[in-house]
């Protein structure tokens, strides 16, 4: 999967094509990130959590670098360990819709007839809902956690992914690789696994990157609202929230997690950029 | 393509009656008991019985669906559980709001995006266009309460330039009217801009590569008529069906944006009453706001089929 985009990347620089610089500039910066939620604990100055009372509201500083909140805690060390929920959410509601919509998409694509339609169907049946208000409402009517946000989100872009795979599927049907499968008596989960989904990969890869984009960006709005992860959790959309009240005396408590929350989404935007150019060059310039 | 308009509408009363389905079991399968969040902290079981079955929520499900059904049908919403007042009033006033501030971000996404996206595709490579590529892509990469927030803070907090917070009636001035309207509409055009603005410059790009714009060139015409008569009117046909499209996605920015600056409409009002866990109103609101979303996508599919004859005559599209 991810080797069949290396392969392609690999390919490139034979070729002495040069990568894309959005891929290696949001290459760098989405390893960055990922290194800095996997060590916050070690790396992050203070603990998440812990209140500095003398320094209520301090501006940053070299103790504090990004300030301090209403609590005294260290905003830089929130921020670090913010990280990991924005990456967590992005990446498993990601999961979560890709494990659903791209077996759907691969079955409609291959099967085609009844099964595509009855599957499209649906599909188009869940798109015309309005999305916010129904994970709103999953939200609002159970306790929150950041796996039930997960959910929400990942099963909201279902239908996207599913579709992208049905096309690209669709359009590999007429492959002579899958005719000689075929001839050859393969079974329906050999040619959706080993025929189908390989080369399907590649295009899903930078679908991937716009969902979890999309899945940061949603989780900040849902606990910016206060129904995405609850206090004292480190989460950049509810330390944004919580610093608005202070935003005249104190702007560094909710500025900061705009920042980083920006950087996060910027770099995997690259990301999913660069992989669209690797895999077809002629988009490069439009 | 009159049979294609009676499925489609055919289609949105469906998925209305399914979320109101949702909506209603949604709400039902609440933690808290609306009786003991209504009576308060003195109330005991009894007490609470009794509201119950004064309220009706001892009936089965399917009963009780169908009173509340009955009932909004009839046009009647119910009684907010929180202030005590009738739904009816609260819901229009905030719709009326919440679709003044929805209609002018579209109206300023529309006249803003159309022309970003025609600067960028004519000056293609230079500096217009990637002025324009990286206003875009301010805009898409936060989320909007978070550019509401910014501008609280530049416009308000620093220079007192614009009230931060609430809504001016238009027959108390029509200054403080638009002044109040100025911060969330430009939070929300920065949100929806990116979409149109990339699509005409692609489509603006495509048509100036065109034999007919090749042609009108080579009798002589002056650009500007090239540009404005040929290329853009013929470039105007996606981006009008995306900027329908965008305006069930700015429902769900309206829930953030009216956060934010405390503008009381329908995605605040949603907002305060998921918190409260207001029933009627919260159920009201989510109804309301999914037909809005659910007539755009119907409007945005109908200007698309007529844009578009293949779809007009095809009847593959359901």
């Amino acid at each position: 999967m991810a080797a069949r985009l290396a392969e392609l990347a690999a390919a490139q620089v034979l070729r002495h094509q040069r990568l894309p610089a959005a891929l290696i500039v949001g290459g760098v910066l989405v390893i960055a990130l990922i290194v800095i939620a996997a060590l916050a604990q070690w790396i992050a100055p203070y603990p998440y959590d812990q209140m500095h009372i003398r320094d209520r509201f301090s501006p940053p500083s070299v103790h504090y670098l990004a300030g301090t909140d209403e609590y005294g805690r260290d905003v830089f060390s929130r921020l670090l360990y913010g990280s990991q929920l924005s990456l967590v959410l992005g990446v498993s509601a990601t999961l979560i819709s890709m494990g659903i919509g791209v077996p759907l998409g691969l079955i409609a694509g291959y099967r085609r007839g009844a099964t595509d339609e009855l599957i499209m169907r649906m599909l188009d049946l869940m798109l015309a809902f309005p999305p916010i208000l129904l994970v709103l409402l999953i939200l609002a009517v159970t306790p929150p956690s950041l796996m039930k946000t997960a959910i929400a989100i990942g099963v909201l872009a279902v239908a996207p992914i599913a579709r992208v795979t049905r096309s690209v599927a669709l359009d590999l049907m007429s492959g002579e690789f899958i005719e000689a499968a075929r001839a050859r008596g393969e079974r329906l989960h050999y040619m959706l696994m080993r025929e189908l989904l390989p080369n399907v990969w590649p295009v899903l890869m930078v679908e991937a990157s716009l969902r979890v984009v999309f899945a940061v960006l949603l989780g900040a709005v849902l606990s910016f609202l206060g129904f995405g992860v609850q206090p004292p959790a480190a989460d950049w959309g509810l330390m944004i929230s919580n610093g608005r009240a202070f935003a005249d005396t104190a702007p560094w408590i909710s500025l900061a997690p705009g920042i980083a929350l920006s950087i996060t989404v910027i770099a995997v935007s690259l990301v999913g950029d660069g992989l669209r150019e690797v895999l077809d060059p002629k988009l490069g310039g439009r | 393509m009159a049979v294609y308009v009676v499925r489609r509408f055919g289609a949105v009363l469906l998925i209305m009656v399914a979320m109101s389905v949702l909506v209603f079991l949604a709400t039902h399968a609440l933690p808290s008991n609306a009786a003991a969040l209504i009576l308060g902290q003195y109330s005991t079981p009894e007490t609470q019985a009794a509201l119950e079955h004064k309220l009706g929520f001892d009936l089965p499900l399917p009963v009780q669906y169908w009173h509340w059904a009955r009932g909004i049908l009839e046009g009647d919403i119910g009684q907010s559980l929180d202030q005590e007042r009738p739904v009816a009033p609260m819901l229009w006033d905030a719709f009326g709001r919440s679709a003044i501030l929805a209609l002018s971000s579209l109206a300023v996404v529309a006249v803003l995006g159309l022309s970003l996206g025609v600067v960028a595709a004519v000056w293609r490579g230079r500096w217009p266009d990637h002025a324009a590529s990286v206003l875009t892509y301010f805009g898409v990469s936060l989320p909007e309460f978070y550019w509401g927030l910014v501008f609280i803070l530049v416009f308000c907090s620093t220079f007192h330039l614009l009230p931060s917070s609430g809504y001016a009636n238009l027959s108390d001035g029509f200054g403080g009217f638009v002044a109040h309207l100025v911060l969330p509409v430009a939070t929300l055009t920065l949100a929806f801009l990116a979409h149109v603005t990339r699509l005409t410059r692609s489509s603006m790009i495509e048509a100036l590569e065109s034999m007919y714009v090749k042609v009108a060139r080579a009798r002589g015409l002056p650009e500007r008529l090239v540009i404005l008569r040929h290329a853009l009117r013929n470039a105007l046909i996606p981006s009008i069906t995306v900027l329908a499209q965008d305006f069930g996605f700015l429902i769900g920015g309206i829930v953030a944006v009216e956060t934010v600056f405390a503008y009381p409409g329908l995605g605040r009002l949603l907002v305060e009453a998921l918190q409260r866990q207001d029933l009627p109103v919260m159920q009201a609101a989510i109804l309301v706001l999914t037909g809005v979303y659910c007539l755009a996508n119907l409007a945005a599919d109908l200007l698309y089929a007529v844009v578009n004859p293949r779809i007009r005559y095809g009847g593959s599209v359901g």
